[in-house]
């Protein structure tokens, strides 16, 4: 595989510079070459797969030097899937960014989500945490320009708080990497797994508090209470088609909690013990009440799929919180259930938005165009999210409740009452979007059918179909993917660090 | 050196987080760039302390850690780059806004 490896860096980051030098004026040129190049990334990311699945892990050296003097990327099993999943995602995002014509509102969109692209594939890639707060910062400044896309005074002003949120976090990024460089010399992460147990106690305590820094960072990007604040205005404001490329981005915080938890401070290490399955389960668990419950009270469909995001990202850290095998797979299948529903959902909210004109859920509107299929997707996307049989929604959350039957007396209770509460509000939101409406005489305006918009709701729809039925493999897939983590040896030695002592 | 160089960095962070924590955005960006500096120097002193000693491996001679001055230079530039995308935006929201405070009201937030 060698050089496929960066393809998924280097191919959108080139797409989006030629866009923006030679296409600049010219949106059916970009939308072909966007096109091209989320095909060409699936094609990658699907080879890479392949790769990662057949043979050990395998690092990419950039520049060709040794790690840890030099930047590496390491390709796994679990970053291929992500991989995997970022350019599924982005396939169905670009069309319907086509189809509803929202690319033509603004400058640039093209280009930006292809940087977003890069930096979020780089991040699932690097090897090196330093580079990952690099590829952070690369995601974040397109996503900053991706969230204000289309403008107005709204969505501008709640791209501000969302962007002072985000320096911050990076500045508790560097903080809890300076903290680690000083104590153990390295920030290669396969490094620091080999450094890191043989610590003189003196330092645990530091390592302590840098360990818990980082896990407030990927908190943040992975909206844990109480750190979820940014999420539920960024994306209510942003663009719905946007919002539904975010929805992959959440997951980034819980790739790099799952990376760091068992790969750099796994529970075996007597620093950090089980520090932080303790901080994280009572984060999740709130963060699940706390999505719940706002999908109750939201006041617009945007707020509400946010919400129901946030409580999508609380039941996969639940299970990510335990920390073992088992529950690993469960949390790994789960993420790929809620990146898909989440934008699902986004995309939806964002077709009905447009059609009704306001996206409040106090008042009755007549009824949208093209009503009846709209609103047969949004029940698919809400049984999805709220884990109701068949979609994969019931089988992750089964999966879930099965890996934390040892502990089912916190942890079923809340699962099992808070999908009752996305389903109450689901249905709620349903019923006075879609019914309420034809009890008002008046008819709705006619709109523009808009195919393309609808086969990329469908494309994401049949992904969640497909997931049900291959439930199996993919679970299979899964449950060698977490035993992968958890045997970081084939991890550490495809970086070559020891190769010559 | 140690304590001047540790108080600093406390005093550059305290006065970031007060200035971030503020309800209009040009004391916030202000208090995000203090922040930025208060880290940068946090990462420069990352690989120790020292005085007058060049950054590069030479036999018998010692030397200061040249890798935190590299990493001090990203998350220079970096943060340099973001707080000028935040001041752009923070313009165009009081341009559009006609104030600039950091908090949305209710009715706005439902919107």
């Amino acid at each position: 595989m060698s050089h496929w490896i960066i393809a998924p860096v280097v191919l959108p980051a080139i797409l989006a510079g030629l866009m923006v030098m030679l296409m600049r004026h010219d949106l059916g040129l970009q939308r072909i070459f966007s096109v091209a190049g989320v095909l060409a990334l699936n094609a990658i990311a699907g080879a890479l797969l392949w790769a990662a699945t057949t043979a050990p892990p395998e690092a990419y050296f950039l520049g060709n030097w040794p790690a840890p003097f030099g930047i590496i990327l390491v390709l796994d099993r679990l970053s291929a899937m992500m991989l995997m999943l970022l350019s599924a995602l982005a396939l169905p995002v670009v069309l319907y960014a086509i189809g509803s014509n929202w690319d033509a509102r603004g400058a640039h969109f093209h280009p930006l989500m292809l940087f977003l692209l890069m930096g979020i594939a780089g991040a699932f890639l690097t090897g090196d945490a330093f580079n990952l707060f690099v590829f952070f910062e690369v995601l974040l400044i397109a996503s900053y320009g991706l969230m204000i896309h289309g403008g107005g005074q709204d969505r501008t002003r709640a791209g501000i708080q969302y962007i002072a949120f985000n320096l911050v976090g990076s500045s508790l990024f560097l903080f809890a990497l300076a903290t680690i460089y000083g104590i153990t010399g390295t920030l290669n992460m396969a490094d620091l797994a080999v450094k890191l147990p043989s610590l003189p106690e003196s330092e645990t305590g530091l390592l302590r508090v840098a360990a818990v820094l980082l896990i407030l960072v990927f908190a943040i990007k992975g909206a844990l209470v109480p750190l979820q604040f940014w999420l539920p205005g960024t994306y209510a404001n942003a663009p719905g088609v946007v919002a539904a490329l975010f929805a992959v981005m959440t997951k980034v915080g819980a790739y790099a909690i799952i990376r760091f938890g068992t790969l750099v401070f796994p529970t075996s290490l007597a620093a950090t013990g089980p520090m932080l399955a303790d901080l994280l389960l009572p984060a999740a668990l709130v963060t699940l009440a706390v999505g719940s419950i706002g999908v109750l009270g939201a006041s617009t469909l945007p707020r509400l799929v946010a919400f129901a995001a946030i409580a999508s990202m609380g039941t996969a850290f639940i299970a990510i919180a335990a920390f073992t095998p088992a529950t690993m797979s469960a949390a790994l299948y789960y993420i790929l259930h809620s990146t898909l529903a989440t934008a699902l959902l986004f995309l939806i909210a964002d077709m009905v938005t447009r059609r009704r004109a306001h996206a409040s859920l106090r008042a009755s509107d007549p009824p949208i165009a093209g009503s009846g299929l709209v609103a047969a997707l949004f029940m698919a996307g809400a049984v999805a999210m709220a884990g109701m049989p068949p979609l994969s929604g019931f089988i992750g959350k089964l999966l879930v409740l099965q890996a934390w039957r040892d502990h089912a007396t916190i942890i079923w209770p809340a699962i099992l009452i808070s999908s009752f509460l996305l389903i109450l509000g689901f249905a709620r939101a349903g019923s006075l979007l879609f019914w309420k409406a034809h009890a008002l005489q008046e008819e709705g305006e006619d709109r523009p059918p808009e195919p393309l918009a609808f086969t990329a709701i469908g494309a994401v729809v049949a992904g969640l179909v497909a997931l049900t039925l291959l439930a199996g493999p993919v679970t299979g897939w899964m449950d060698a993917t977490a035993a992968a983590l958890y045997d970081p040896l084939p991890y550490v030695d495809a970086t070559q660090l020891y190769e010559d002592r | 050196m140690e304590l001047l160089v540790a108080a600093a960095i406390g005093l550059l962070t305290s006065v970031g987080i007060y200035l971030t924590l503020r309800l209009r955005t040009f004391p916030v960006i202000l208090g995000l760039t203090f922040l930025s500096y208060a880290v940068n120097l946090f990462i420069f002193i990352a690989g120790r302390l020292s005085i007058s000693l060049p950054p590069i491996i030479a036999k018998g001679a010692s030397y200061a850690d040249p890798l935190p001055q590299a990493l001090v230079l990203t998350a220079i530039v970096i943060s340099f780059g973001m707080t000028a995308v935040m001041v752009i935006m923070s313009l165009g929201a009081f341009l559009e806004a006609g104030h600039d405070e950091v908090d949305m009201s209710d009715d706005e937030d439902r919107t």
